[in-house]
This record gives C-alpha cells, structure tokens and sequence, in this order.
C-alpha cells in the first residue's frame, strides 16, 4: 500500500475523517454559543465581540479551516450513507431497530441535511450581511435582535438546534468510538459529557433565541 | 400454539423470491426454533412440495451457521442466542412471526433462507490468522506468561462464531464487530502482536472489497450479537487500524 493510503481510502478512514471534523465542529459550537451568550450581557459587548470575530487575523484563517471542516463532514456524511445503502439493497420486510439501538443514532443523515439546510438559512441571514456589511445600517447587535423578533426565524432556529441536539447526542460519543479513544470504562463518562454537551448547545443556542424574541 | 408463518421462499440466487404464509398447528413450546422448522418441512415433504431450506448445524448455539431474521431481530426477540437456542416459549398463541434470511450485498441468498457467508472466510485468509513455525519445534502456547486481563478479554473476543448476525442487523451492513472480534482476539495475546499491523490493515481492505457498509456506531450489533461481542472491540480496530495505517 502507498504510505497513509490506508489514512485516506477505507471504511475506517472516512469514519476517522467524519469524527475528527465532527469535534472539531464540537468546539466550534462551544466558541459560537459564547459569543451569542454576550447578547445577553450587553449590545457593546457583543459587537465588541462580534468586530474581534470579523477582523481577527487568526480567526481570519480558521474561518477556511471551519468552512474546510463543515464540507468534508457533509460531504463524506453523505458519502458513507450512499455506501451504506448500497451494502444492502434488499431490505427488509420486517424491521425493528427500535429493539436494538436509539432512533438518534439511526437519523444522522436525516437530522444532519435538516441541520444543513438550517445552515443555509443561518448564512444568508447573518454571515452574509456581517462579511458583507451590508446590514442596512444595522449594528450586530440590531441585526441579531431583529430577526429572532420575528416569530417564524425564531421557530425554525429553535426547532434546527433541538434537530442538531439529537445529531450531537449520537455524534459526541460516537466520534471517540471512531477514532479509537473508548472502551467499556470509559464509555458511560462519554456518552453522559456527550448528553450534557448537547442539551447546553441545544438549551443554550435556543434560550438565547427565545429571550430575544420575548424581550 | 398455533402460528402464522412469513417466510422468504427464494429458488436460487437468481431467482427473485417473495414471502410466503404458513399456518402451522400445534407446536410446542418447548421446541427449539429450528424444530418447529423441521415440523413444518416434514408436512411440506408430506405433501409433496419443496421444504424450506435454512442453515443449521451443531443446534447448541456454538457452531454459528444457523442465521434467520425473525419478527425484524437477527436470532429473534431473545438476547444472546442463536436461532436453535431460540425455544418457541418466547412466541405467543396465534402469533405472526416473518422469518427472513440476513439481508445484505455480501452475503448473497443461495436458496430459502440460506446465505453465502463466504466473504467472512475470505477476510479471515487475509489475516485471521498466527503463523507459526510448525517444522516440529513448535513452543507450547501456555509456555507465554499473558496477564489475566489481556487473556479474558481475548477470550470474550474469541467467544465470536462469525454468525453474521452484526452483518443482518446493521443498519449499514457493516462486518465491523466481526472483524474486531478477530483483529482482538489475537492483537490481545504476544503471539498475535507480531503481525497485529499487517493483520488490521488486510483485514479491513478484504472487508471493504466485499461490500460490507461501514459503521455508526449505533451499537445494534452488539445488543444482537449471540455472543455479546463489545463494541470495546471495534474502538480497538479502528485504534489499531489508524495506527497502522499511520506508519506503513
């Protein structure tokens, strides 16, 4: 075999690929839901916060590595869903997986496209704008309290981060698995961080959404 | 009891089969699974039509050639058995049991209920193996002090009889507890370590090039397994394999 092939071209490759872009996305998460959490402090402190995240040379350059990082989590999420419908294309007339494993850990791909389009949406109206500065005179912090003001974007925010706390429920623990890192010792303390991990991004990004839109 | 019967009837590979009703009377509970089959292809010879073919051997649960999809669970509802220590007790009166073969691109169905399971003995020749010197100097296995440990665990990796049942229930597929299953049994002990890279690394290609999905982790197989294999096992493979891969 050709040095690292093995790192690139097999089964347990794309899934190692799919967990370290998921972590890495796991942090990302983490970053993003301080920065939303300053709109709750102070509209100066979050357009203080949000100009350091626009200009910032090094989060300039991770801003390519995170766009690096979404589309080989997508692209090979969708990858390996196609391969894995290819290594059974006569199903079964009787089913029940709901016996041996959780409904979360089965929809990835379905709670991962919802999320992506989620994604879309969450782009054109945010990033977009803030790159762009064509924000209609707006500061940041107008800009985010406006939109979660209306009633439809804060719903579809909302209903998108429940989605994403399924996916990260399953994904957390699973990305260990993949990578090699868990064993029978530790995989209750992974799947428990993993299920704590999940309902403060879910709770945490909707909560901030929902105040918005109240007060 | 009474049962109304689901089975795929399939004439050979090429065929393109279909479920078919049975009613069958009488059956016991204390009946092992593959008995109320035998019952049923009895009457079926009885009657002058073709008997149902499915896979079965040793009927004591450690030979791992009986396979069977029964009511949606690869072995059936009951945990850590195979099909023939599957008793007709856990079914009820009048009950609707579907009984389907393991369903998957490589394990293609040969007739009925059986498949072809050859692709697991093909990833086991790429690497399922120790060599050893058998020129007549051959060192005792039991001569290697191995902590007590490495040992057990080894031996619950052993404990696999390369069913295929992982492979039936998967969603994607994928071969994966079995094949960590194999990669650890050895990997665990000194006489296996030697080759532990080669061996991670050829299985795995086998098993892609047999079309086996890939896993997600959704820990199915190792609830279905009949001999309770731990996911702890594939962690190990994909360790072992990144590793691997890593310094070829």
């Amino acid at each position: 075999m050709a040095p690292l092939k093995g790192f690139f071209h097999s089964s347990i490759a794309r899934k190692f690929w799919m967990a370290i872009t998921g972590l890495f996305l796991v942090t990302f998460l983490v970053v993003h839901l301080t920065v939303n959490a300053f709109t709750l402090v102070s509209a100066e402190l979050f357009n203080e916060a949000a100009h350091f995240m626009a200009t910032n040379p090094l989060i300039q350059v991770m801003q390519y590595v995170l766009a690096a990082g979404f589309i080989i989590h997508i692209v090979m999420g969708i990858r390996l869903t196609l391969q894995n419908r290819k290594a059974r294309p006569d199903r079964y007339a009787m089913e029940k997986a709901g016996a041996n494993s959780s409904l979360g850990s089965r929809t990835m791909i379905q709670t991962g496209i919802l999320v992506l389009l989620f994604l879309i949406i969450h782009l054109r109206n945010f990033f977009v704008p803030i790159k762009t500065g064509n924000m209609g005179g707006m500061d940041d912090y107008t800009l985010v309290t406006t939109l979660f003001g209306e009633w439809h974007y804060t719903l579809i925010y909302v209903v998108s981060f429940v989605l994403l706390g399924v996916h990260l429920n399953h994904g957390f623990q699973s990305a260990f698995q993949s990578v090699g890192w868990k064993d029978n010792r530790w995989k209750g303390l992974m799947s428990g961080v993993g299920t704590v991990y999940s309902i403060v991004v879910a709770g945490g990004f909707s909560l901030i959404a929902i105040y918005h839109f109240l007060f | 009891m009474k049962l109304h019967l689901k089975i795929w009837r399939q004439n050979g590979p090429q065929d393109k089969g279909k479920m078919v009703d049975y009613d069958i009377n009488d059956v016991s509970p204390d009946m092992s699974f593959l008995e109320m089959l035998d019952v049923l292809n009895e009457s079926l010879v009885a009657k002058n039509e073709e008997p149902i073919a499915f896979d079965h051997d040793c009927r004591e649960g450690i030979c791992g050639t009986c396979s069977l999809f029964i009511n949606g669970e690869a072995h059936g509802p009951d945990r850590a058995v195979t099909t023939c220590q599957l008793h007709m007790r856990k079914f009820k009166d009048g009950d609707t049991i579907y009984i389907e073969p393991w369903r998957a691109k490589a394990f293609p169905v040969i007739k009925d209920l059986m498949v072809d399971r050859s692709a697991f003995d093909r990833i086991i020749q790429a690497g399922g193996y120790v060599s050893v010197n058998t020129s007549g100097n051959t060192l005792d296995a039991n001569a290697i002090p191995i902590p007590k440990h490495d040992a057990d665990r080894s031996f619950d990796a052993a404990a696999c009889i390369g069913c295929g049942a992982c492979v039936a229930t998967c969603k994607n597929a994928s071969a994966m507890l079995f094949v960590s299953a194999k990669v650890s049994q050895f990997s665990l002990l000194p006489q296996g370590k030697v080759e532990a890279k080669q061996r991670a690394l050829n299985m795995v290609k086998q098993m892609d090039e047999e079309g086996f999905g890939n896993c997600t982790n959704t820990g199915a197989c190792e609830v279905e397994c009949p001999k309770e294999i731990s996911l702890e096992n594939i962690a190990r493979l994909n360790r072992e394999y990144l590793s691997a891969a890593l310094v070829e």
